[in-house]
């Protein structure tokens, strides 16, 4: 019965235009980053490499697919976010809005069986909107910037050679998943507190930017929790794109994201099947 | 003119079950539900047997909604038991809800979809894969087949009734429940659903427990009934038990107030006179036998008598505590 209801319930996700916003703003804005690389593309790293340039000697260019994929993978997971929440806020509470609980609860599946459904429909989602995403910005990138070294300054710089990329690149990804399942979650769970489709959206989003402030504080305790933050680790991909990689807090990024999932899901199933159909 | 509520069940109509009745399809007993200090259904007892088309009035707010959806597995009870097709509603849920068919309060539907594609999607829920020509039979059966197609979003409230009516009648379950099912619909409409409930028991031999708050609407097409108030059964038994052996309310025009005051006072239908209002209209209680015997009486003593109608003392009964 699981998968009978996780397929209705991706028809349904498929069948509201909420569900293609995210889709379609990846699909607009990825093209607008690698039009703008490829028109100035060589200006603006020119312009950030300023500084090394004036103690580094460069040869060749450092614009090319892997790149782009990697500031539109930086630039996006900031905004994936918010369309992801779009349709995981919208998966117990839509139903609570539309009068429909009463339709599918007063079903023979339990409650459990709907949840989780709900739930895996929203986390397929996510999948499918990551993938979507790693599909335009590598696979475009490469087919319009060609391959090379990437070239990534943080605290340090790291040029990794050209078939040292695409495997950190699948990790990064992966690893995307998991951040935004994440954020799915949370707003699941809230989507399953509130009965209006805004609330979720609102909440997840607030999380984020509190616990983001959180997260830049050093002071007292806060310093010694702070790693619990699911928000320290939403970055965690770009661990894969240092030259050792660092396993240890990889793990620690999954621990705590995964709790983050696990609880959310908990919390939700637990609402819901004790939940009084009142809407 | 009201009856007092406790004296009215005991001389007429005094609340009865058939607990071990074999047939008995629902059996609700001391279903209590509180939301917080509000008790909207308290110590209520019913018991509706195979073939019942079944009413379950009461004015709104009475608890009809909130015991549907404890029926149906939406809310739980604070205490009390539910049991359907012999076994209790909590420990066979999902083997008691599939063979139920319902529509509970407004006809809500995935507005975004087609009602063959909300159709479709619930009967998957309910382990049916339905063909297109299953589906198109069941929006026939409401008058809804040329809006196959069409988004419910663009569906009036009465159609989204009728889709209700088609997605409870979906899975061919034993056992109907309406909510208020008319609500919406025009006359056309209701007498299209009524006519539909009496076939879905005569043809089908189904069992409807349909609520309403509309009297006259139970008592076309129900054989028994409850009426509910405050959350509790205050009458329950057949409809035409209920309906055929009360009293009624017979209110004679008269063109002569004093002198009729001064002879129903001496005669045989002092003790019935319920009183005089400032319309020369007298209300009397009487048996459906005795308003010809009162009629011959008051024009054998010379008053005229303008007009006369009456109201049954179920309905009397129902319009007071539907009003309160």
């Amino acid at each position: 019965m699981f998968f009978t209801v996780l397929s209705i319930e991706l028809s349904k996700i498929f069948s509201k235009g909420r569900s293609y916003i995210g889709f379609g703003a990846i699909t607009i804005l990825v093209p607008i980053v690698q039009a703008a690389m490829y028109s100035e593309g060589e200006a603006y790293f020119g312009l950030f490499t300023q500084g090394l340039q004036q103690q580094f000697s460069f040869t060749g260019t450092f614009l090319n697919g892997y790149l782009i994929a990697f500031v539109v993978l930086q630039s996006l997971l900031v905004h994936v976010p918010l369309l992801v929440t779009l349709v995981a806020g919208d998966m117990l509470a839509g139903e609570a809005t539309g009068g429909t609980y009463r339709l599918l609860f007063s079903r023979p599946v339990s409650r459990h069986t709907i949840v989780l459904a709900k739930y895996s429909a929203a986390l397929l989602y996510t999948i499918g909107l990551i993938a979507w995403m790693s599909l335009l910005s590598m696979g475009l990138s490469l087919l319009l910037f060609g391959s090379g070294e990437l070239f990534i300054v943080s605290s340090s710089i790291t040029v990794l050679q050209k078939e040292d990329i695409l495997w950190r690149f699948g990790y990064a990804y992966l690893f995307g998943i998991l951040s935004m399942s994440t954020v799915a979650s949370i707003a699941f769970m809230f989507s399953a507190l509130v009965e209006n489709s805004i609330g979720p959206i609102a909440m997840t989003m607030a999380i984020i930017i509190v616990f983001t402030i959180i997260s830049a504080l050093d002071a007292g305790f806060i310093k010694d929790v702070k790693y619990l933050l699911f928000t320290n680790h939403l970055i965690s991909w770009r661990l894969f794109f240092e030259e050792t990689v660092p396993v240890d807090r990889i793990l620690l990024s999954t621990w705590v994201l995964g709790g983050h999932s696990i609880a959310s899901l908990l919390i939700a199933l637990f609402v819901i099947v004790k939940k009084d159909i009142l809407s | 003119m009201i009856f007092h509520q406790q004296n009215y069940n005991i001389s007429l109509f005094p609340l009865e079950h058939s607990y071990m009745d074999q047939n008995s399809i629902i059996e609700i007993r001391s279903l209590c539900k509180s939301f917080g200090q509000f008790k909207a259904v308290y110590n209520l007892d019913l018991t509706v047997n195979q073939g019942d088309i079944y009413g379950f009035l009461g004015p709104n707010g009475a608890g009809k909604s909130t015991t549907i959806r404890m029926l149906m597995s939406l809310i739980s009870p604070t205490s009390g038991s539910i049991s359907v097709f012999g076994r209790p509603l909590m420990s066979h849920r999902n083997e008691i809800l599939s063979g139920i068919g319902a529509i509970v309060e407004k006809p809500d539907f995935y507005l975004y979809l087609t009602a063959e594609e909300n159709l479709r999607i619930l009967g998957k829920m309910n382990s049916i894969d339905l063909s297109s020509k299953q589906i198109h039979r069941s929006l026939d059966q409401v008058g809804l087949l040329d809006r196959a197609k069409s988004k419910v979003k663009t569906f009036s409230y009465g159609m989204k009734q009728r889709l209700g009516i088609a997605q409870a009648l979906l899975h061919d379950p034993e056992l109907i429940v309406l909510d208020e099912p008319t609500n919406g619909l025009d006359p056309v409409g209701v007498k299209e659903i009524r006519e539909l409930i009496l076939r879905l028991r005569s043809e089908q031999q189904k069992t409807i427990f349909l609520s309403s708050h509309i009297l006259p609407e139970v008592e076309l097409i129900a054989n028994r009934m409850v009426i509910i108030n405050k959350g509790t059964a205050v009458i329950e038994g057949s409809v035409s038990e209920l309906l055929n052996s009360g009293m009624l309310t017979v209110n004679f025009s008269i063109d002569d107030m004093e002198k009729a005051k001064t002879i129903l006072r001496e005669s045989q239908f002092a003790s019935s006179v319920l009183g005089f209002s400032a319309d020369s209209n007298v209300h009397i209680k009487l048996s459906k036998e005795r308003i010809a015997d009162c009629t011959t009486f008051l024009v054998d003593h010379g008053i005229g008598i303008d007009g006369i109608s009456s109201t049954r003392s179920l309905e009397e009964y129902f319009l007071s505590i539907t009003r309160s």
